[in-house]
């Protein structure tokens, strides 16, 4: 009977506080919405954030998309031999690339990277009262510090996507010549042969609501960030793990939506 | 009409004597926790009033409400004839240009340099200056708290004196009316504690601002106040100068002056 009640004020508390967290991660993205798009815009905050959230992430997408190619095509190589259509690889390097792998790995990429800094950033601004200081100082601390962050992770996602599928399809390209010889202009013909606009322009879609999911998570965390520096560590670590969940349930529905729209 | 000029601005005599702030009746709970029931307090203009309680009395909830960073559940907080609860963000922004805020954390920005934290309010306020203004008005400021030659460093690199001088620095740099300080010589030294003080103090002559300070340490209680305020149970217990509270036979009140 006690381990029955035990067990049911776990699961009601449970409950009880993952409908918090969607009840207050709604009103948060409401409040960006309706805060967002009217003045006073914080255009040079949101440049600079652009160039944080955006220049400074392209390094490491840059490796890891390049490293990601490289291993796809040398892990796919041999089956492809096996079956002889070995002269495909880099049609399917190019498809996977381009609608699945790029957009994916990239966001979660950018939610360990952006997605931890800015909880961080806002829960340590947060615990020190840096934003009670700000809007003392006749700052909307929102709009100064939210508005500008998920709107230059949203924006800047779907460009480093789209540079970090091009560097992946070159590493492929290395992979390949490892083992064979393709000529560049021979690869990039049969990637570009078997793509499509229904293979571009979804993936690149989607990639503007990862990029405002890594956002508007990363802050709604930080900013509402408490218990001291634990709750900085907190929210940097639950900004991550949230993030890239909503990245594949956001996968998940681009991928239904598309179906439906027979765009696959 | 006689006049005087105080904080850049003309002011009235009418206006002098209309206290600066007027808080009737604060109430203030979260759940359960009754922090501040019917608090009273009145402020003069260039009157240094001090509000001492022990941890968790509510102090810091108070300071917040008249900021209007927290909402108070009811009551009254005439600041400059506008009561603040009932403000909208543009009103209350209006009303923030001439109230300093010193944060007991210092609250400095930490991606900021000196100067940045200097600017910041400057650049925010709705109130316009010219680059040069800003310029002489940070440097100036500075000059105040003896801080010039830090003005290119970080936060992270000043000392926790120094760092509550340029918070200071900070409130100070719009020419407020009237500072809040929210336990300002907390976590320093003595001797730095006193320097604190002694500058809170100069500040106060040279700019003529009110100041209502949140404290309980008693060396800042004697040596900046012209009027005590014991907060205990979320009310203003008894009211005085520190000499009269010092002498006051009453347990609770003694208990502070031991």
């Amino acid at each position: 009977m006690l381990v029955a009640d035990a067990q049911n004020r776990f699961w009601q508390k449970l409950s009880n506080s993952f409908l918090d967290e969607i009840g207050g991660l709604s009103q948060f993205t409401g409040r960006f919405f309706k805060q967002g798009f009217r003045p006073r815009y914080e255009l040079a905050e949101f440049v600079r954030q652009c160039f944080v959230i955006g220049y400074k992430s392209f390094p490491l997408i840059g490796l890891t998309s390049f490293i990601l190619g490289l291993v796809l095509t040398m892990q796919l190589r041999p089956s492809m031999v096996s079956y002889g259509v070995e002269s495909q690889l880099p049609a399917i390097v190019g498809i996977a690339v381009i609608r699945e792998i790029g957009p994916v790995i990239t966001a979660l990429i950018f939610a360990g990277k952006i997605g931890s800094s800015i909880g961080a950033e806002l829960g340590s601004m947060r615990v020190t009262e840096q934003i009670d200081a700000m809007e003392v100082s006749g700052t909307n601390p929102f709009k100064y510090l939210v508005v500008t962050r998920v709107l230059a992770a949203t924006l800047m996602l779907p460009v480093l996507v789209l540079l970090g599928d091009a560097i992946s399809l070159m590493g492929s390209w290395i992979g390949i010549n490892i083992r064979g010889v393709t000529s560049f202009h021979l690869y990039w013909r049969q990637v570009f042969n078997n793509l499509g606009f229904t293979d571009v322009l979804p993936a690149f879609f989607k990639s503007y609501f990862f990029g405002f999911a890594v956002g508007i998570i990363g802050c709604f965390k930080g900013y509402n960030s408490s218990k001291g520096t634990e709750g900085v560590g907190i929210s940097a670590n639950s900004a991550v793990v949230v993030s890239s969940i909503m990245i594949f349930i956001l996968d998940l529905l681009a991928v239904q939506i598309t179906d439906a729209l027979g765009l696959n | 009409m006689e006049s005087l000029k105080t904080s850049e601005v003309l002011i009235d005599k009418a206006e002098v004597d209309e206290p600066i702030l007027r808080i009737e009746n604060l109430y203030k709970s979260f759940g359960n926790n009754h922090v501040l029931v019917d608090f009273n307090l009145e402020i003069k203009r260039g009157e240094s009033v001090v509000v001492l309680g022990k941890s968790g009395s509510g102090k810091s909830v108070m300071i917040k409400c008249v900021v209007g960073l927290l909402q108070p559940d009811r009551g009254t907080i005439m600041m400059f004839g506008k009561n603040i609860p009932e403000l909208n963000d543009e009103e209350l922004d209006h009303i923030r240009a001439k109230v300093g805020f010193l944060f007991q954390g210092n609250a400095l920005y930490d991606s900021m340099t000196v100067r940045g934290n200097l600017e910041f309010p400057m650049r925010r306020t709705w109130i316009r200056f010219s680059h040069e203004e800003v310029n002489r008005r940070v440097i100036e400021t500075l000059e105040d708290v003896g801080l010039s030659h830090t003005i290119d460093m970080m936060p992270a690199e000043l000392s926790g004196g120094m760092r509550k001088r340029i918070a200071l620095a900070r409130t100070l740099i719009l020419r407020p009316e009237i500072i809040l300080y929210d336990e300002p010589t907390t976590g320093l030294d003595p001797i730095t504690g006193k320097e604190i003080i002694d500058l809170m103090n100069e500040i106060s002559d040279k700019y003529n601002t009110s100041s209502l300070i949140i404290s309980h340490d008693m060396k800042c209680v004697q040596t900046a106040s012209d009027r005590v305020v014991i907060l205990i149970d979320g009310k203003n217990y008894v009211m005085g100068n520190y000499e009269e509270l010092s002498k006051n036979e009453d347990p609770k009140v003694k208990e502070f002056f031991e």
